[in-house]
C-alpha cells in the first residue's frame, strides 16, 4: 500500500519549492513569528523553569538551596508517586484499548455504508466531545449515586443491589467510563476522517478479486489508517497519564475512594497548591513527562515499524 | 487494476454477505439492520446522560431526591431553575458566562489567528528553521500539561499575572493541534501558482495573504476555531490553578464550586442549579457543532483528501 499516506502523524507534504524565489527567504517567519513567540513563553520557558526548580529545595529557614538531584532520588523512592503511576498505568492498559476499539468499530461501521441514518449516528456519537469534563463528571457522578442517580433507580426497580460505583474498588472503572464516554466520538471522528481518504477504487479492485468485507478491512482499511491509529493512541496515552479533571471533580462525592495522590497529576497539584512543595512538585511533573514521552515514543516506533 | 479473480480469496466473509455481494454494484453496499441496531445501542450510551441532564434540569432540589432519574417529577421547574441559576448569589452565573465568552473570544480567537498565520507560513514558505519548528511543536504536544502547569503558575505569579484573565488567556493562545491542522489544510487548499500570480502582479505578502489565501482557508479556519473554542470553553485545569477570585471564574470552575459547596459545613445544597447550569453550559457548544457541521467536517476532511 505504498500509494497511501497516513493522513495524520506524518509531516504534511512540504510546499513545492517556490520556483525562482530565494529559498532561504525569511518572509515565512513574519507569519510564523507570533505563534513561535507565544509558544516559547507558554511551552518552552516553563519547561526550562521546571528543570531549574527541580534542582532546588525551599527551606523554612535559609530559602532556596541547590540540592542537585536530591528531589529525583526522593521521587524514585516515593510510594505515593509510584502508587499513582501504577493506577494510571492500569487505567491506560484497560481504558485506552477499550475506547479506541469501540471508536474503530464505530468508524468502520460508518464507513461501510451499510447503516441507515449514517450522519445522525456520526454527529450524535461525537457530541459528548462538546461537553466539558466538569459537566460530564458531574452528570455521571449524579447518575452513579444511589440517592438521586440511576444506580439507585435500578436497585429499587429490580430489587437488586448494584455495587457502589464510587467505592474504592470501583471508582477507577467509573472514571474510565466517564473518559470513554467523553472521547469515544472524538477518536471515532479521527478514524472516520482517515478512512474517507482511502480511494474507493481500492475496495472495488479487492471485491473484483473476491475479497470479502473482513478481508478488505484487515488488508486495506486498517493499514491505510495506521497513522491515525498511532496518533490517537499517543494522545490517549498522554491523556491517561495526565488524568486529573475527572477524579478531582468526582472527589467530593467519593472522598474515601479518591485520595489527593490518586493520579500523578493530582499528586503534583496537591504538592504544589496544598503543600507548597513547588520544587518537589516540579520534579514529579518532569519524571512523569519523561515517562509519558518514553511510552508515547515506544508506541510510535512500534506502530510505524510494521510498514510492509 | 487487477483482473485476476483468484488472487486473494476471501478468508471469511460475514454470513449473509457472501451471496448478495456478487449482485450489488461495488460502492453501493446494502444497508444492514443488525449493524444499525448495534449503532443505536452506542447512541443510547451517548445520549442517556444528556437526556438525564435535560430531564433533571426540570426538577426542584426536592424533586431530584424523590423522583426517578430518567423521568420527570411532578413539578416542572425548568424556568424557575433557569431564573434561579442566573440570580443566585447576585447573578454570579452570568458573570461566569461573560468571563467564559471573554476567554473564548480572546483565547480561541487568538489561537486560531496564530495557527492560521503559522500554518500558512509552514505550508507555503521555505525558510530557515522550518523543519526545526515542526520537530519542536510536535515534541511539545507530548509534554504533559502537568509538567507545564506548576512552573507556568509560578512564572505568571512572578509576573503578577495570576488571578487576572491574562493567566487564562495567554496559555490558551497556543494550539499545536490547530497549527498542524492549518498547515495540512493550507498545503492542500492553496495552489502555489495562485500565490505566485498574485506576487507577479505586485501584491505584497500581506495583501496576498488576506486577498488570495484567506478566502481559500475558510473551512479550515472554521474547523480550527471550533476546536480551540471547545478547548477554551471546557478548560478547567488552567483556570483552577491560575484563579482564586470567583469573579474571574469561567463556567466550568463555577459549576464545580457550586457542586462541592454541598460538602462544606453549612453549605447551600443547590444541585438543581448545578444541573441547570450544566445544561446551559453545554447548549451553546452543541448548537455550534450542529449548525456548523458542514463546515467543520469538510474542514477536517479537506486537509487530507487524496486523488
Amino acid at each position: 500500500m505504498t500509494t497511501l499516506q497516513p493522513p495524520v502523524a506524518a509531516e504534511p507534504r512540504p510546499a513545492p519549492p517556490p520556483a525562482k524565489r530565494d529559498r532561504r527567504s525569511w518572509t515565512g517567519w513574519g507569519f510564523l513569528g507570533p505563534f513561535v513567540a507565544v509558544f516559547a513563553l507558554v511551552f518552552l520557558a516553563p519547561i526550562v523553569y521546571s528543570i531549574y526548580l527541580s534542582l532546588f529545595r525551599n527551606q523554612l529557614i535559609g530559602g532556596n538551596r541547590f540540592v542537585g538531584l536530591d528531589n529525583y532520588t526522593r521521587a524514585l523512592q516515593d510510594d505515593a508517586f509510584w502508587g499513582a503511576v501504577g493506577r494510571v498505568a492500569l487505567f491506560l492498559a484497560v481504558q485506552v484499548p477499550l475506547m479506541l476499539g469501540i471508536a474503530l468499530l464505530v468508524a468502520l461501521a460508518l464507513d461501510s455504508g451499510r447503516l441507515y441514518g449514517k450522519s445522525f449516528f456520526r454527529i450524535t456519537i461525537f457530541l459528548p466531545y462538546a461537553v466539558p469534563a466538569v459537566v460530564a463528571t458531574l452528570m455521571w457522578g449524579f447518575m452513579y449515586g444511589t440517592k438521586y442517580g440511576l444506580v439507585g433507580d435500578i436497585n429499587s426497580a429490580f430489587g437488586v443491589t448494584l455495587p457502589d460505583l464510587l467505592s474504592p474498588g470501583w471508582v477507577l472503572a467509573s472514571i474510565g467510563n466517564i473518559v470513554t464516554w467523553e472521547f469515544v466520538g472524538y477518536n471515532m471522528l479521527i478514524f472516520y476522517s482517515a478512512l474517507r481518504v482511502v480511494p474507493t477504487s481500492l475496495y472495488e479492485a479487492a471485491e473484483i478479486d473476491g475479497a470479502g468485507q473482513w478481508r478488505i478491512i484487515r488488508s486495506i482499511k486498517l493499514p491505510a489508517i495506521r497513522g491515525a491509529i498511532v496518533i490517537a493512541t499517543i494522545f490517549s496515552i498522554i491523556g491517561s497519564f495526565q488524568l486529573f479533571n475527572e477524579p478531582s471533580i468526582l472527589r467530593p462525592l467519593a472522598l474515601n475512594s479518591i485520595t489527593t495522590d490518586f493520579t500523578p497529576n493530582f499528586y503534583t497539584y496537591s504538592l504544589s497548591f496544598n503543600g507548597q512543595q513547588h520544587n518537589y512538585s516540579a520534579t514529579v511533573a518532569i519524571i512523569m513527562g519523561v515517562i509519558t514521552m518514553i511510552v508515547a515514543y515506544a508506541v510510535q516506533l512500534r506502530g510505524m515499524r510494521k510498514e510492509a | 487494476m487487477s483482473t485476476s479473480v483468484t488472487a486473494s480469496p476471501a478468508k471469511s466473509a460475514a454470513p449473509g454477505l457472501r451471496t448478495p455481494r456478487k449482485k450489488h454494484t461495488p460502492g453501493k453496499p446494502r444497508r444492514n439492520v443488525l449493524l444499525t441496531v448495534l449503532m443505536a445501542l452506542m447512541v443510547l450510551y451517548t445520549v442517556v446522560p444528556l437526556i438525564w441532564l435535560v430531564i433533571n434540569s426540570t426538577k426542584t432540589q426536592a424533586g431530584l431526591a424523590d423522583s426517578g432519574g430518567l423521568w420527570f417529577a411532578h413539578d416542572f421547574a425548568l424556568w424557575d431553575n433557569v431564573r434561579d441559576t442566573f440570580t443566585y448569589h447576585d447573578g454570579i452565573f452570568g458573570r461566569w458566562l461573560l468571563n467564559t465568552l471573554l476567554y473564548v473570544g480572546l483565547g480561541a480567537g487568538g489561537a486560531t489567528l496564530l495557527a492560521v498565520l503559522g500554518g500558512y507560513a509552514l505550508a507555503k514558505f521555505q525558510f530557515p528553521g522550518r523543519r526545526a519548528v515542526f520537530a519542536v511543536v510536535i515534541g511539545a504536544v507530548a509534554v504533559p500539561g502537568t509538567a507545564l502547569a506548576v512552573p507556568t503558575f509560578l512564572m505568571f505569579s512572578k509576573m503578577g499575572l495570576t488571578d487576572t484573565p491574562w493567566a487564562v488567556i495567554i496559555p490558551s493562545l497556543v494550539s499545536p493541534f490547530g497549527l498542524y491542522l492549518m498547515w495540512v489544510f493550507a498545503a492542500e487548499a492553496i495552489p502555489t501558482e495562485l500565490l505566485e500570480a498574485a506576487r507577479m502582479d505586485g501584491a505584497s505578502e500581506v495583501r496576498t495573504f488576506f486577498q488570495v489565501a484567506l478566502p481559500l482557508l475558510a473551512p479550515g479556519i472554521v474547523t480550527v476555531l471550533l476546536f480551540t473554542t471547545v478547548a477554551t470553553w471546557n478548560n478547567y485545569f488552567l483556570p483552577l490553578i491560575m484563579l482564586k477570585d470567583p469573579d474571574w471564574y469561567p463556567l466550568t470552575l463555577g459549576l464545580s464550586a457550586w457542586s462541592s459547596q454541598a460538602q462544606t459545613i453549612g453549605g447551600d445544597v443547590i444541585f438543581n442549579l448545578v444541573i441547570t447550569g450544566s445544561l446551559l453550559t453545554i447548549l451553546p457548544l452543541i448548537a455550534a457543532f450542529l449548525f456548523l457541521q458542514k463546515y467543520w467536517q469538510s474542514g477536517l476532511a479537506a486537509g487530507s483528501v487524496k486523488e
